[in-house]
């Protein structure tokens, strides 16, 4: 039976203030009051359902950079980049996966996360599955208290791993709870207690029992129940209708996080398996023009994540800046100065002819003198050999790297000033001069250990476009575990 | 080694136009402004000229790619004209244009002209460059400041500096050059201004505040040169001749090969190494008389009295704060006010350092003059710390 080898899990570090946003909109909307607990993610400017799809895929796959063992890659979400370019294709080139895997991207409805866990496990061999969301929502609505940004990653294969497959069941219904055109645009939504009791109450169920039948379980046996939903209770409800313990149903992180859309249910079975004693069964389900639900079995083995939901979590950032929130997710209109005037169009044949040095972060290794370098040229850089065409594919992201210089720069165009980045040198050889993202001033200094994040590097507005690259960010394990060894 | 370029060539002219926010002035105005000085200077004839460099950096708000910029703006006799362009050594490229064909007997007499006029952008800084097709894909968005900026956290931790000291020294190192500007007709920002202004200034790239960058300028800079021979015929005496020009270059050592520490300009030590072989050089710190160096920021002025062997490693922030480099310290540095005071204008640098140095050399620099200075040292820098054009060039009076 197929199973989940490992998984990983990723939330952007900053966390909005729901307070910071229902005081700044109390004056038109006064009833939003009651929602200003808590704390929901927020990508930062760079970030897109994408890169944070890699992030968590990072966290699946492990510090290895050797990806071969993938066979197939499924990459979900309703809030991809792109309407036509395989977006799978560019979290692939990024997590230097195998030209040869199979690749594609699964969307429409907000159950499309475990649609794509579903097909993976379905399919045979290793697939590794990224889900990632970033929400949109307008402002002073209810959606954007609501709403997290995420994302979730799992590695399947043919045996149990970490969780065996027990079940599987689907409902599929077009009942329209909100919709989303393809303009790009916001959600609309019906009316609550149609969608609650028509909708929810009425799809998932059969969906549940389904996947619970073919396990050849009991609701009662399921110790681990993960529903996300933005109305409070909605999962104790549905536990209730099907026979699942009270005691299983799983907090939805919605106090800490929000709802990361159709990631929100891989992000809750992940944090499911990492609660997971050996032989608990999990039962994970997500509503959406019917509904998706799976039930596994914990086997205590497998690769757990070095950060997963919990060190996700734990790596936050607390934001009280509402208008640093819009004018990320483009609510506001902004003067951004003639710096920002540039033309950011992508030359798609020089994307192309250094798609994995750009995507990849792959500079070369000389076969003969060993060093190091990025990006890879057929003239080696080393000054006493520069030896012709020796130059290897050499991957730079898994590796740990350290701040040579910096400085944190108030003149040039940035969405987040002051645009930090500097001269980042790397454990084993290799330096590249790269942006810093996820700082604030004074967090940056030199010898600074940081590692490599996959992020957004330009918003080309005239043509739609989205560039990427790799970005150093403040490796915080490493540095948490200098401090204490300092202190001891 | 080459046998260098050592006392073949004078210098017959120079002309400078007044640098600043010329908004009464097109490119076109200022080359005629620094030629017209030029030519009179050197009191010859326009047919007399054999050929003409021409040094602009920036084509969109500039004057245009080739070379009919220049021999159009002044009517020049159909003669050869070669644009160049190497980042901020422009202006010292076209000089070294114009000095190698008069000492390949190529050209008797040569012009080099340089220009830039930045202030048709709109906005203080430099202008954004188009930056081609794989840079923006990778390179952060950075600006000059940003870039040079590096150099002083990486100077910081090789040798244990407190930012404080730090930045009182390179703060030092711009109130010098605005004291000096302060007396310089020619020059863009012409008051003083006191170290207390210069550390508490807005921020522009960290520590780089305000008074840390120099200045964004409209600017035009001319130099004739000739053989000693023919300068002697045409009735010059105590000539200024050309002791030595380098440039040297980045090979991405600096960005792609784990031997450089960010704290200095490889580029630069090579470059001083050279010049001074050529020049016959042995003791820079008490042989040269005067220096101006690429002051872009002032950090960068700072390393750069280390990469020139004038201050020793480590050391140069305390000679800058010990007044080593004032105008009545030991080793003048910016004596015209650099491009602190004279701002940026790219093509055109590199030539208006020069002409402080033939002012000073011919004893004609006013109220700045300098007593019996022997050798003038030039330094320009292009591109950013990690990759980069360094050009260094020392004139001084001839047989010296």
């Amino acid at each position: 039976m197929a199973g989940i080898a490992a998984w990983g899990a990723y939330a952007p570090r900053l966390r909005l203030s729901r307070k910071a946003v229902t005081e700044a909109n109390a004056w038109v909307a006064p009833n939003l009051k009651a929602k200003g607990k808590g704390e929901r993610s927020m990508a930062n400017w760079d970030e897109d359902a994408l890169t944070m799809a890699v992030e968590a895929a990072r966290d699946a796959l492990g510090p290895d950079d050797d990806r071969s063992h993938i066979d197939s890659f499924y990459f979900a979400s309703t809030t991809a980049p792109f309407a036509d370019r395989l977006n799978a294709g560019i979290v692939s080139a990024a997590l230097t996966l195998e030209k040869s895997i199979t690749a594609s991207d699964v969307t429409g409805s907000q159950r499309c996360g475990l649609t794509a866990l579903g097909q993976a496990l379905a399919s045979g061999g290793t697939s590794l599955v990224a889900v990632g969301e970033r929400r949109r929502a307008r402002a002073v609505s209810a959606q954007e208290l609501d709403f997290g940004d995420g994302a979730a990653a799992f590695v399947v294969t043919d045996g149990p791993g970490a969780a065996e497959m027990l079940g599987r069941g689907s409902v599929t219904d077009d009942f329209v709870d909100h919709f989303r055109g393809d303009d790009g645009g916001f959600d609309y939504y019906w009316e609550e207690r149609w969608i609650r009791d028509e909708g929810i109450v009425k799809l998932v169920p059969p969906a549940v029992r389904k996947a619970l039948e073919i396990a050849g379980l009991s609701a009662s046996e399921v110790d681990h129940f993960c529903f996300p939903s933005t109305f409070s209770g909605m999962a104790a409800t549905l536990a209730k209708a099907v026979g699942i313990r009270p005691e299983a149903v799983r907090d939805n992180l919605a106090a800490v996080m929000g709802e990361a859309g159709c990631a929100h249910g891989p992000i809750m079975l992940a944090h499911a398996l990492e609660d997971a004693k050996a032989g608990e069964v999990i039962l994970v389900a997500q509503f959406g023009q019917g509904a998706e639900a799976m039930v596994f079995r914990a086997t205590g083995q497998g690769q757990r994540p070095a950060r997963g939901v919990t060190g996700s979590l734990a790596d936050r950032e607390v934001e009280t800046n509402y208008l640093k929130f819009l004018t990320f997710n483009g609510l506001v209109e902004w003067d951004k100065g003639m710096r920002a005037e540039k033309d950011n169009k992508t030359a798609l044949t020089t994307l192309y002819r250094n798609e994995d040095m750009i995507l990849g972060l792959v500079g070369g290794r000389c076969r003969e003198t060993g060093v190091v370098q990025f990006p890879r040229t057929r003239i080696s850089v080393a000054p006493n050999n520069p030896a012709v065409d020796t130059q290897e594919p050499y991957r730079f992201a898994e590796r740990r790297a350290s701040v040579l210089s910096y400085s944190a720069d108030y003149l040039t165009f940035s969405m987040a000033p002051p645009n930090h980045y500097g001269m980042i040198v790397f454990e084993g050889g290799g330096r590249i001069m790269m942006d810093i993202t996820d700082v604030a001033p004074g967090d940056v200094e030199t010898g600074l250990p940081v590692r490599m994040v996959f992020r957004i590097k330009e918003v080309d507005e005239k043509r739609g476009f989205v560039r990427y690259f790799w970005k150093a960010t403040p490796d915080r394990a490493a540095i948490a575990a200098q401090t204490s060894q300092a202190a001891e | 080694m080459p046998q260098g370029i050592r006392d073949k060539v004078a210098i017959l002219g120079m002309g400078c136009s007044k640098f600043g926010e010329r908004w009464d002035a097109g490119p076109d105005d200022l080359m005629v402004e620094a030629y017209l000085e030029a030519m009179q200077d050197a009191g010859i004839d326009q047919t007399q000229l054999d050929a003409a460099w021409f040094s602009t950096h920036i084509d969109e708000i500039g004057s245009g790619k080739g070379g009919t910029p220049l021999s159009i703006a002044l009517r020049l006799p159909n003669i050869a004209v070669t644009r160049v362009e190497n980042f901020c050594a422009s202006g010292s490229e076209a000089f070294r244009g114009a000095v190698y064909a008069v000492a390949a007997g190529a050209a008797d007499i040569a012009l080099a002209v340089g220009v830039e006029k930045l202030k048709d952008t709109g906005y203080g800084g430099l202008p954004v460059a188009h930056p081609g097709t794989l840079n923006p894909q990778v390179m952060p968005n950075g600006s000059a400041p940003g870039n040079f900026a590096q150099l002083a956290s990486a100077y910081r931790a090789k040798h244990g500096v407190s930012k404080d000291d730090l930045k009182r020294a390179i703060a030092h190192v711009s109130v010098k050059s605005h004291a000096n500007g302060a007396k310089n007709p020619k020059a863009h920002l012409r008051k003083p201004i006191t170290a207390e202004q210069a550390l508490n200034a807005p921020m522009i790239a960290e520590p780089l505040g305000l008074f840390d960058c120099c200045g964004v300028s409209d600017g035009a800079a001319a130099a004739i040169v000739t053989t000693p021979e023919i300068a002697r015929a045409l009735g010059k005496h105590d000539l200024v001749t050309v002791k030595a020009l380098q440039l040297s270059v980045s090979n991405g050592y600096e960005s792609q090969y784990n031997g450089w520490d960010g704290s200095h300009f490889h580029t630069a030590r090579i470059a001083a190494r050279k010049a001074y072989k050529e020049a016959g050089i042995e003791r820079p710190r008490d042989q040269i008389s005067m220096m101006e160096v690429h002051d872009c920021f002032s950090i960068t002025e700072l390393v750069t009295m280390e990469d020139l062997f004038i201050s020793p490693e480590g050391q140069g922030w305390r000679d800058v704060l010990d007044g080593f480099y004032d105008a009545d310290g030991e080793m003048p540095c910016q004596i015209d006010g650099g491009l602190k005071c004279f701002g940026h204008p790219i093509g055109a640098s590199g030539l208006r350092m020069l002409y402080e140095m033939y002012l000073q050399l011919q004893g004609r620099a006013g109220e700045r003059q300098l007593s019996n200075p022997v050798f003038g040292m030039t330094h320009n820098l292009g591109g950013a710390p990690a990759s980069n054009v360094c050009s260094v060039a020392i004139i001084g009076q001839e047989g010296a």
